[in-house]
């Protein structure tokens, strides 16, 4: 029964990487405009990457 | 209070330029999608002049924020429909060289701008948006980030958390569970506890604040909520498992502790995101009260102050296109003015020396100097706000049925588990112990998991139906009261008819006139010439036409000039026929000919009126309009009950009325004179071209020029009311199966965690049945 010893934490290590990506996407503001987001993809030119955070006060709160 | 009524006598064509907003709230050239746009902006003004410019420059600098090397600045953008104006919008920034970032938020309207240079550019770039057609208002992102938005954004991050954890505790418990049918050694089960209890305690700690706060707060007032059993229950489930797993024993509650908290946050998540989409049309109010006034000194010069900080009696100068700051007598000028936030009245307001304009209106062809009479707080605006306000605390004093019921449960639940508790250890003979693991466990089962979730699912899965038809829901009780309604009541501009004259065919008007008028009116974006346009489609433009503010129109041919306008600049007879809003062509050598103009009824409004009916609800007609208007619609669409020329506190004096007299109201209606009576009764639900401010007041919205949506709505909110019901009978029923087991201790994690989420599916599963519903008729 060694084996649980390593496995469960690397059960664990997985659900917490899916998570810490996931609490990333939402602080980087990638559910803040949902509606912008599926329009976007029409748009010829490059899109600029989207703002980071810490420069977008909209989202400071979050 | 005359003139918060619609409509009156002086109905003559007041001329706005083609600056002006078109009636029907769509640019032309945006939106080649426009039918399938939400309109729940109202309409931009385009594109703006020097005079607009410069008074928003001045608006705008208040706002600017220093931002790393250069200086930012947040945007509200009214008008955008749908991707092409946020291309548009940033593809204009971007070509500015010094602007670091131009990014529109697409689902707030908002727009991010930031840029290297001195803080006036940010009145330049505002005005580059607004001269695109958009209208601009600038707002502190501080002020506006609101408690709602972060409330909504520390749930969703709880459910993550909880979510991650239960999924993992789960993996575990499942093992165990196991384990007591395959004869898994007593260390190894304590260890899969014990990483369990790793994985939950935290977990815990952190998702369950939602519950325990509001718990808290609620007990602290001596009330209690739903929130109480649940964090009674989790506590002591918590608590009882440590203790099970730091003395080895067998049961450990920690994945009913953790997937009970995953749902309840589930639930509440969904809840607050079925209502939050409505919020930015009360940011938008906050907006408008954030306008600067030109105060023009005795020595001539300008200064730029806050609405409120104005003084009675100061001059004060409203450039075109600028909404007025402030009540005031107009001293010099002559201009149009949109008062349609005040009135929901479509066509503006011819206004000169010596006339009343309101604070909110829209100033639209020429500049005006006013002499300030009431400011800030003192204006009709702010009244009728307030007047909202009062009779919104009404409303606040409704209950759902959820708190309702919990008011009744909660006590129920403790009672039980304190009389399994002394039950065993009195009269059972058990150590207490023993007798506390059993009460604990009755708490668990009990927990009102599928209770918690019987409300939002239904709502979720209504409201997301509702939008897909062009409602939008705002008040999480809405549907709640709507089941209960007996009673309708219309206001009439805007909301049974379109809010927009169209021209009524005359015999009286040959197609060569009538050609005529429409090729002037092609250069005007006023109302009525709008009306002229769409009743002859076909006819080009005429080049070379001249537009008198407050006048009409003018062309000049070798004849001598032919004038379409009002009917004392085209020299016709005054007669005291009330005709309602006309327009006048008159040409060299013949008579005048008179176009009369008419606000439609919506194309399905007596349809709906009848259905209505037919559903044996009692519907009324309360409008601001002069009395044969009223008594004309209200006869061509058979409602017997009706009332003109009431007043805002009129309205609501009425509906108070009817609510004493037993009443259960739903209120339609859209001007900003509505808007007391929308929070006045029962509910209430606007269409979406309503007023901002009636949109706030309003439960629900619904867009289109369709009335049918009302009854729509009303039918759906009946069978969400008994699937709702019968969700509660569910999980009720399910507890009435589940306490005796609990009670007599037999309950395992197993089948507390089996019961649990079985009675969420059935709950869940009951509701989904809403989206395969097909409506009745």
């Amino acid at each position: 029964m060694d084996i649980i010893l390593y496995l469960i934490p690397i059960a664990l290590g997985l659900g917490l990487l899916g998570l810490v990506a996931f609490l990333w996407s939402m602080k980087s503001g990638q559910f803040e405009d949902l509606d912008g987001a599926a329009n976007r993809i029409l748009f010829d030119e490059d899109d600029a990457p989207p703002a980071m955070p810490e420069r977008n006060t909209d989202r400071e709160r979050g | 209070m005359g003139h918060q009524t619609r409509a009156s006598g002086d109905r003559l064509p007041a001329w706005v330029d083609a600056d002006a907003a078109e009636v029907t709230g769509r640019q032309p050239g945006c939106c080649p999608a426009g039918g399938a746009a939400i309109a729940l902006a109202p309409p931009p003004l385009s594109p703006a002049r020097g005079a607009a410019d410069e008074g928003l420059a001045h608006d705008v600098t208040a706002y600017v924020r220093p931002d790393g090397a250069g200086y930012a600045l947040a945007l509200m953008v009214e008008g955008i429909h749908c991707g092409g104006c946020v291309a548009k919008i940033e593809r204009a920034l971007a070509e500015q060289p010094d602007v670091r970032r131009g990014r529109v938020n697409m689902t707030t309207r908002r727009l991010a701008l930031a840029w290297d240079g001195p803080p006036s550019r940010g009145g330049e770039l505002a005005a580059l948006v607004g001269r695109l057609g958009y209208r601009v208002a600038p707002f502190d992102p501080d002020q506006l980030a609101s408690a709602d938005a972060a409330e909504e954004k520390r749930l969703l991050r709880a459910m993550a958390v909880a979510g991650f954890a239960s999924g993992n505790v789960m993996l575990l418990s499942v093992s165990v569970w196991a384990g007591h049918f395959q004869g898994m050694a007593e260390t190894t089960r304590d260890l899969l506890h014990w990483f369990s209890a790793l994985i939950a305690l935290p977990a815990l700690l952190y998702a369950g604040q939602p519950f325990f706060r509001s718990a808290w707060a609620v007990l602290r007032r001596g009330h209690t909520n739903m929130d109480v059993p649940i964090t009674l229950a989790v506590i002591l489930a918590s608590a009882m498992s440590l203790h099970e797993t730091m003395t080895s024993g067998p049961h450990a509650y920690f994945d009913s502790a953790i997937m009970l908290v995953f749902f309840l946050l589930v639930g509440r998540y969904l809840d607050r995101r079925a209502r939050g989409r409505a919020r930015s049309a009360a940011e938008r109010l906050l907006a408008l009260r954030a306008t600067a006034v030109t105060v023009v000194d005795a020595d001539g010069t300008r200064r730029h102050l806050p609405a409120d900080r104005v003084a009675p009696g100061s001059t004060v100068l409203v450039a075109a296109g600028e909404r007025i700051g402030v009540d005031g007598l107009v001293v010099t000028g002559r201009s149009d003015v949109d008062t349609s936030l005040l009135t929901g009245e479509s066509v503006p307001r011819p206004a000169g020396p010596g006339d009343r304009v309101f604070a909110g209106a829209i100033n639209q062809s020429a500049p005006l100097t006013l002499t300030a009479q009431a400011t800030g707080e003192d204006t009709l605006l702010s009244e009728i706000v307030r007047l909202m306000e009062s009779a919104e605390q009404n409303k606040a004093r409704f209950v759902g049925l959820a708190d309702r019921i919990s008011r009744a449960y909660a006590p129920a639940v403790h009672l039980l588990a304190a009389v399994t508790f002394l039950g065993w250890w009195l009269w059972g003979g058990a150590e207490w112990q023993v007798a506390l693991l059993i009460a604990v466990a009755v708490l668990i089962i009990t927990c009102p998991c599928a209770l918690g979730l019987a409300v939002p699912a239904v709502q979720v899965i209504a409201s997301g139906r509702l939008m897909r038809r062009g409602t939008l829901l705002k008040s999480a009780t809405a549907l709640e009261r709507l089941a209960e309604i007996d009673t309708v009541v219309f206001d009439k501009t805007g909301t049974l008819t379109l809010g927009r004259p169209d021209w009524i065919p005359d015999p009286g008007v040959d197609g060569e006139s009538l050609a005529l008028a429409a090729g002037m009116a092609g250069a005007s974006r006023h109302p009525l010439a709008r009306a002229l346009c769409r009743a002859a489609p076909d006819v080009p433009v005429l080049a070379d036409v001249a537009e008198v503010p407050g006048r009409g129109l003018s062309l000049d041919t070798p004849d001598g000039p032919i004038r379409l306008g009002s009917r004392a600049w085209c020299g016709a007879a005054v007669d005291d026929r009330d005709a309602g809003p006309e327009l006048w062509l008159a040409r060299p050598g013949r008579d005048p000919v008179r176009f009369g103009f008419l606000d439609t009824v919506r194309a399905d409004a007596a349809d709906t009126i009848a259905a209505l009916k037919a559903r044996g609800l009692a519907v009324e007609l309360l409008s601001g309009d002069r009395a044969p208007t009223v008594a004309a619609v209200a006869a061509q669409l058979g409602i017997a009950d009706y009332a003109a020329e009431v007043t805002p506190d009129g309205k609501v004096a009425r509906l108070t009325a009817l609510t004493e007299a037993g009443k259960t109201v739903l209120m339609v209606g859209d001007g900003l004179n509505d808007a007391p009576a929308l929070a006045a009764a029962t509910v209430s639900v606007s269409p979406a071209s309503a007023a901002d401010i009636s949109q706030t007041a309003a439960d629900a919205v619904f867009q289109g020029d369709r009335l049918h949506p009302v009854v729509d709505l009303i039918d759906t909110a009946r069978k969400v009311d008994r699937l709702v019901k019968e969700n509660f009978v569910l999980a009720l029923g399910y507890n009435l199966f589940t306490i005796p087991i609990a009670m007599a201790g037999f309950v395992t994690p197993l089948i507390a965690a089996v019961a649990m989420s079985s009675s969420s599916l059935v709950v869940v599963g009951n509701a989904m049945r809403l989206a395969g519903w097909r409506r009745p008729g």
